[in-house]
């Protein structure tokens, strides 16, 4: 049940509240009976539900950032490339931008629409040990925008968890849009009973970025997720003529290690601009494959080494408690 | 008889343009852009007003220098910052509303629609020649609230979209215009942002996020092309100190291609 159902009154308290079925404004709602009972103020069954499915991924992973444009879908597709380059390893990626899904198209899998709306929740694959969902393999034409309030989108992000058939998995590595709304609440409340391992924190060198960046930390840390680190992305850009270094978002305030020392972080790593990573994402390939020996790709790999010791630490660490 | 409507439809009366600046994907400049032909038509003689509803990213502020003022009710609603003593730029942001900068807005959606049906309607924007509406990217919540909120008082001109060249971005971008079709917002044209980088050292041009998006996007949706915006140091820096990129580099090919867009703009908005 939404918080405010789409036909509750002007002064609905909403559905959540001590005082939901009870005021004056809820005299005549449809939903009166439901709220008054205290059926809507018990915890989504969902949750319980997600918690079950997720016995079987061990590790989850979030790519956050409170900016947009900074590169979470770039650096969540990467990141997925390289842990499943270990072919022993299962891993998956899920996209839960609903109105920019941009995962099909970096990781190769435009026009793997199903035909209609479907309910066959069945991820793609890239290679065998690497699965992909997006809202984006439902939409029949690439021009068909998602214009969902709140609560669709919620309700989408809850069939992703608990609907998609994830199998057995080393990684669920979760890539998110810009902000801190309906999908970022929504994920972290759906996974609340399944163990997080951490966020993973994008931005770039100049305030403006770090600015909203910094919200999303607070956000973080309010919800309780633990953040495995912080990735400066589009950090300098080396000419290929002359190969003077110019920074373009210039880290006027010190940049991501600045932000992260005075907020006791990780810095995971810097990623310079490469006109090659932009290609690559656009024509759908892994710029890790593509370009194997450029300072990005060995910047994004001391980060997944990161990220991995990280998540196995944390697993060493609750088996020793345990 | 709506006494509301009646004593707040007084606040868009005397703005004669209303702009969105739009885009499905985030990241391409949207408030860089809106401070920069904001400050481009200021600086052509118009009296301009902003209003930011990214809720969740509030840029803007920043961007014009504004610090974090207090913000003022008056008997009309509440009185927007200017940016200077004649009163030529004035800004509403939910920056302003913000006792901790750093303090995250963790709203859904029903929250942010009341409050940007608050901010359409009752700030006193007084007189203006243009309002440009700056947004969060996407399709959702903001942009309806926003959208109908303006739509009630038959005041939106149409909007502008901002895409890098990249087909991540105008992927994303194609999703915008179909929200504005939908929805019969009038698309004023496309902007192309971040278009190339010339090295200010041996001025190479490289096209770090691609090239020729913008105006292949413009061809397939039948929009009109109001033309790109070079990525430049001088300019980020500007924005990130709040300074007047205008005012500082007259002289430069990102000032005149800016100039050359905000005019445009204004004959299309002018002449419908």
């Amino acid at each position: 049940m939404a918080d405010i159902p789409s036909d509750a009154p002007q002064h609905c308290p909403g559905t959540a509240s001590e005082q939901a079925g009870k005021t004056s404004a809820c005299q005549g709602c449809p939903n009166q009976n439901l709220c008054s009972s205290g059926a809507t103020k018990a915890p989504d069954p969902a949750i319980e539900e997600i918690a079950e499915k997720m016995l079987t991924v061990k590790h989850k992973i979030l790519v956050l950032s409170g900016k947009g444009g900074v590169g979470k879908s770039t650096f969540s597709a990467h990141l997925a490339h390289a842990l499943a380059s270990d072919a022993t390893k299962e891993v998956a990626l899920l996209d839960v931008d609903i109105c920019g899904p941009s995962i099909p198209r970096i990781m190769g899998l435009e026009g793997e629409q199903v035909a209609g709306l479907s309910l066959c929740l069945s991820p793609r694959y890239v290679e065998d040990n690497l699965a992909v969902m997006s809202i984006g393999f439902l939409l029949s034409s690439p021009d068909d925008a998602v214009i969902w309030r709140g609560p669709k989108k919620n309700g989408m992000i809850k069939q992703f968890l608990r609907d998609v058939d994830w199998g057995e998995l080393d990684y669920l590595i979760v890539d998110t849009p810009p902000g801190t709304s309906d999908e970022h609440l929504s994920i972290v409340q759906y996974l609340s009973s399944a163990r997080i391992d951490g966020a993973v924190i994008i931005t770039t060198p100049q305030e403006v970025s770090l600015q909203d960046v910094r919200k999303e930390i607070r956000f973080c840390q309010k919800v309780q997720l633990p953040i495995i680190g912080v990735v400066e992305n589009m950090s300098g850009f080396v000419c290929p003529k002359c190969k003077n270094t110019s920074q373009i978002f210039p880290p006027t305030t010190g940049g991501a290690e600045r932000m992260c020392e005075e907020m006791n972080l990780t810095l995971l790593g810097r990623v310079p601009l490469d006109p090659r990573i932009g290609k690559s994402c656009d024509e759908g390939k892994s710029f890790l494959t593509e370009v194997p020996d450029s300072p990005a790709a060995a910047a994004y790999h001391s980060i997944v080494q990161s990220i991995q010791a990280y998540c196995l630490s944390h697993v060493t660490r609750e088996e020793s408690a345990g | 008889f709506d006494v509301n409507l009646m004593l707040n439809c007084g606040n868009l009366a005397q703005v004669q343009h209303v702009v969105l600046i739009l885009s499905g994907k985030g990241g391409v400049g949207k408030s860089t852009l809106t401070t920069e032909l904001a400050l481009a038509l200021r600086h052509s003689g118009k009296k301009v007003g902003i209003l930011d509803v990214d809720l969740c990213g509030p840029s803007i502020p920043r961007m014009l220098s504004v610090g974090k003022p207090e913000v003022h009710q008056c008997d009309l609603g509440w009185v927007p910052v200017y940016t200077d003593a004649q009163k030529s730029l004035a800004l509403m942001s939910i920056g302003f509303l913000l006792e901790d900068p750093d303090e995250a807005v963790v709203w859904r959606g029903p929250k942010k629609t009341a409050l940007i049906g608050q901010f359409v309607s009752d700030v006193a924007w007084g007189e203006l020649d243009v309002l440009l509406v700056d947004t969060p990217p996407g399709t959702s919540d903001e942009h309806l609230a926003v959208l109908e909120n303006l739509k009630k008082q038959h005041k939106v001109d149409g909007a502008i979209l901002i895409t890098t060249p990249q087909a991540v971005s105008t992927g994303d971008v194609r999703r915008e215009i179909t929200f504005c079709k939908k929805t019969g917002l009038r698309i004023l044209g496309i902007v192309e942002n971040m278009s190339g980088f010339v090295c200010p050292h041996c001025s190479e041009c490289s096209n770090i996020f691609s090239k020729g998006g913008g105006e292949e996007l413009a061809k397939l949706t039948g929009s009109v092309y109001l033309g790109s915006v070079p990525l430049d140091p001088l300019l980020t820096t500007s924005i990130e100190e709040g300074k007047d990129f205008i005012q500082t580099f007259p002289d430069s090919a990102t000032f005149s291609a800016i100039n050359s867009i905000a005019q445009t703009l204004l004959t299309s908005i002018q002449n419908p």
